[in-house]
């Protein structure tokens, strides 16, 4: 007869869904494309927040007895030039890890301000619609359709250039892109059951938007986030490039680069470290991008966070 | 000796992947099917039932799932023999479609938007039978025949979304017996479908089977399906087969005691008759729950609702403006008094989902009144109305839709506590606490998430949220029609437990004729945006007088493994088009009143 027991007990199918933080680390061990482009971004990161430790040199360092050395030379005090000196002796090396100062900077507040406008507006368009929600959506296809990169030059042109007023004109030109993704994923989550049920719960609209909607959408805003920080740190490239960013003798990659373009023929190595610098993190951003895209996937996931 | 044998299961194991390593799906199960029989495969969800049958088709390797032991023999058309476990993917490709057809659940998922009915039916035709285009359209419409679709040549060049999920379902049917399998595998075929369309679509797989001498493997939680359908029976439970036998050893002398609970839980039709009020059920091994007093309806009115009307504009031209309204609640009044339930019984499409919300103002009707305690609800300011929302809360149908997925249980079910301010620190985590005392849940879930639990357990989770205001009433929107009938039936006496306890009312919204028979004092049946009968459940059930009525408990399937499905159900006609032209105005909706409160709709068009 005992053959026959079983239990209508249903607290035995409670299984453990959770992914945690150890999941997801796991899971980057076993994706080495992800896992290089991680650890890039963490040895770049690291080296910015110690470049007064890590930076063998002052970037600003004038030595013009040691100007335009190649890379792996050793200059007239006996220095060490890994990636050798532009043509005020000042190291490339020192130079690029202070400039990623900027260009990390730039790129995080830039990405992080037009996201955090960009899905406050998103969101409460999408989710209450009406004219609030055709104001902001036209707004954004204006601000879409307007030339950003001559905006900024104008903008910046007006206001000078600089950190501060990089980073307010890169919000205003980039929150867009946030608001479109932020709307559509509104309107879906709109209709959703369980913000149905927090309005008969007497939730008010405020918190079902930022208290219950964003957190279930927040996956791919944070893949979109990953990218534009990516695309901000070229574009603040180009603007240093171009004289219109970050003011010299502060160093930047952009600035670097437009420095070196005099040199071009002779010494290659002003311009290929800090491009390497600027393609390599970029390229780190949208590896990591897509498999924060791919484990944040419900349907895809078993495949990361299983043990086999 | 393989006389008559078709397929036969030995010893079958799958594992999927998790985090902990590999789970058991299903386990040790064995069965055979003869040629030309309908076998059932019955369980609840989690009991592998699916499991065991995709592997027939290698279709669990496509989510994960490895067959990592027993021999599954197919004894193939041109009479060889083949292990569908160890066979290759360019041999499964012959055998998938061809010789094993599958029908899925969801009609509305396996048909693909993008292309016409005739091109994704010729699609299989000329993979699997090498017919030209034109052979495979002549094919298709002989299918489409035999599945005994209306119009067939227009439903050819017509898209998936312009059918209804009857029509769909009989489509999928159609393909998947278009290359004449010696299987049909049918996961669950008439679940998503109303009960009148149900019994049309199971009467039909039965006549089938009789036309092209396929045999069937019929996967379904649905007892009375298996009544009706089995000749064989394999009940599951726990990814282990119980028990096994002809479907009248197992209906009727059950022998495993899962079986005896899994028949116990089921509400049949007629139980109830004679029977004052609402009553628990009766549930082996689970849970038992009396209420302690009888539930007896109060007197005094708590819910008026008056001429409700809800209709949605269809936008067109270059103007966007109106052209046609879907009528989807027209002119509807009823009352719900104090410790009563209400039941608004109707098929999908009916109009007693909107009437649920629109009640509550999660949607806002066009026309009517809604008094709620002596207050005029739809006239209430937004600030007013929400502070009503402590007395009128709502029970949705989807547990795993209506809970949000990234928070914990004890914040969801503290949210309305929280909204209204009603406790705060210690207070609240005692009164959440005890409401998962007071819906039977252990306090170790409170921290939980959603995904980690079944979708019994979530459906009290919700209910639970619900009750966490106090609240007088309570909108149950088709609340268990999603849970297993085990899990369904210890839910029901859940609510019915709560509502001799704390007194508090329902409107319960369901298709399921047999459930309401169980839980209500007064039924309301709705039909195309209308209320066509209303009176005490003894009234509607007992003396149905509407066609629709009628024809709605006849199509509820019956335990009697004597009583064929084609016999009894007629087809009823279509619903009435619930869309009408901008501007037209339909007329009154009058009333014959049977005996004292029993009221039949008069209009002829409903």
């Amino acid at each position: 007869m005992s053959e026959d027991r079983f239990d209508m007990d249903e607290t035995r199918d409670a299984r453990d869904f959770r992914v945690t933080p150890g999941d997801y680390f796991r899971a980057i061990l076993k994706d080495k494309v992800a896992l290089a482009a991680a650890a890039f971004l963490l040895i770049l990161v690291v080296l910015t927040l110690g470049a007064e430790f890590f930076a063998p040199h002052r970037p600003m360092g004038l030595n013009l007895r040691d100007g335009l050395l190649p890379p792996f030379s050793v200059g007239s005090k006996g220095d060490y030039y890994l990636l050798g000196t532009d043509e005020l002796g000042r190291d490339i090396f020192s130079r690029l890890i202070f400039g990623s100062r900027v260009s990390i900077s730039v790129g995080l507040i830039g990405a992080g301000l037009s996201c955090l406008l960009g899905v406050a507006l998103g969101l409460t368009a999408g989710y209450r619609g009406g004219l609030y929600e055709d104001i902001v959506m036209r707004l954004v296809d204006g601000m879409l359709s307007l030339p950003s990169l001559l905006v900024a030059l104008f903008v910046l042109f007006v206001l000078g250039g600089g950190f501060v007023n990089l980073i307010l004109v890169f919000s205003i030109l980039h929150w867009m892109v946030f608001a479109r993704m932020a709307r559509g994923l509104a309107l879906d989550a709109r209709t959703a059951t369980y913000v149905l049920a927090a309005k008969s719960l007497g939730t008010t609209e405020l918190r079902i938007v930022f208290n219950h909607i964003l957190p279930n959408v927040a996956a791919p805003i944070i893949v979109l986030f990953t990218l534009e920080i990516a695309i901000l740190i070229l574009s603040e490239a180009s603007l240093s490039f171009l004289g219109f960013g970050v003011q010299p003798p502060d160093p930047s990659w952009g600035l670097m680069i437009a420095d070196g373009r005099e040199h071009i023929r002779s010494a290659w190595w002003l311009v290929t470290f800090p491009g390497l610098a600027i393609f390599l993190t970029a390229l780190s951003l949208n590896l990591l991008a897509n498999w924060v895209r791919a484990v944040t996937d419900p349907v895809q996931r078993w495949r990361w966070i299983t043990s086999n | 000796m393989n006389e008559g044998i078709l397929v036969r299961a030995d010893g079958l194991k799958v594992e999927f992947p998790s985090k902990a390593g590999p789970v058991v799906a299903v386990e040790d199960v064995s069965f055979q099917i003869g040629k030309g029989e309908i076998v059932c495969i019955v369980g609840e969800s989690g009991s592998g039932k699916s499991v065991s049958s995709y592997s027939l088709m290698q279709l669990t390797k496509f989510s994960g799932g490895r067959i990592s032991n027993g021999e599954l023999t197919f004894y193939r058309r041109d009479g060889t023999v083949v292990d569908l476990r160890r066979a290759g993917e360019d041999r499964m490709r012959r055998i998938r479609g061809n010789e094993i057809g599958m029908v899925f659940q969801e009609p509305m998922t396996a048909l693909n938007p993008a292309y016409t009915i005739g091109w994704q039916m010729a699609e299989g035709l000329r993979l699997h039978m090498g017919l030209t285009r034109r052979q495979a359209d002549k094919r298709s419409l002989e299918m489409l025949r035999m599945v005994r679709i209306s119009e067939p040549e227009k439903r050819l060049r017509q898209y998936p979304h312009e059918l209804s999920g009857g029509m769909r379902q009989r489509v999928v049917i159609a393909m998947a017996l278009a290359c004449e399998p010696h299987l049909l595998i049918a996961d669950e075929p008439t679940t998503a479908l109303d009960v009148t369309v149900q019994a049309e679509i199971l009467g039909l797989i039965d006549l089938l089977r009789e036309e092209t001498g396929a045999a069937i493997l019929l996967i379904t939680h649905d007892m009375a399906v298996v009544a009706q359908m089995a000749d064989r029976v394999v009940v599951m439970h726990r990814g282990r087969k119980v028990e096994d036998g002809p479907v009248r050893q197992i209906l009727q002398e059950p022998r495993h005691e899962y079986t005896k609970a899994l028949l116990a839980a089921v509400p049949k039709l007629g139980d109830m008759s004679k029977r004052p009020g609402p009553e628990p059920m009766k549930i082996i091994g689970g849970y038992e729950c009396a209420p302690a007093k009888p539930l007896v309806a109060g007197d005094s009115r708590l819910l008026t609702v008056g001429n409700l009307v809800k209709r949605f504009p269809i936008r067109g031209g270059i103007f966007g403006r109106t052209t046609a309204n879907v009528h989807a609640v027209e002119d509807i009044s009823f009352t719900v008094s104090e410790n009563e339930t209400l039941a608004l019984v109707g098929e999908s499409g009916s109009g007693k989902s909107v009437t649920g919300r629109a009640v509550l103002r999660l949607e806002e009707p066009d026309s009517g009144t809604v008094h709620f305690q002596g207050r005029d609800v739809l006239s209430l300011h937004p600030s007013d109305m929400r502070d009503l929302r402590r007395n009128m809360q709502m029970v949705f149908q989807d547990p795993y839709g209506s809970l949000n997925p990234q928070k914990r249980l004890c914040d969801q079910v503290a949210e309305p506590i929280r909204n209204f301010r009603l406790d705060e620190g210690s207070a609240l985590d005692d009164r959440v606490a005890t409401l998962f005392d007071r819906v039977h849940l252990p306090r170790s879930f409170l921290r939980r998430y959603p995904a980690e639990l079944s979708g019994g357990q979530r459906q009290r989770v919700a209910i639970a949220r619900a009750l966490a205001p106090n609240p007088k009433f309570i909108v149950a929107d088709e609340a268990v029609s999603a849970l297993d009938v085990s899990v369904q039936a210890q839910v029901l006496n859940l609510m019915m437990e709560l509502q001799a306890d704390l007194g508090i009312s329902y409107l319960f919204i369901s298709h399921d004729m047999a459930v309401v028979e169980r839980i209500s004092h007064r039924v309301a049946v709705m039909y195309s945006g209308r209320i066509v009968e209303t009176g005490s459940r003894r009234d509607v059930f007992e003396n149905p007088r509407h066609d629709y009525t009628k024809a709605l408990l006849a199509a509820v399937p019956t335990l009697d493994p004597d009583s064929s499905i084609r016999d009894r159900v007629k087809p009823i006609s279509p619903p009435a088009s619930p869309i009408h032209p901008a501007g037209y105005e339909p007329a009154p909706p009058e009333y014959r009143e049977i005996s004292s409160g029993h009221f039949v709709l008069r209009n002829a068009s409903w």
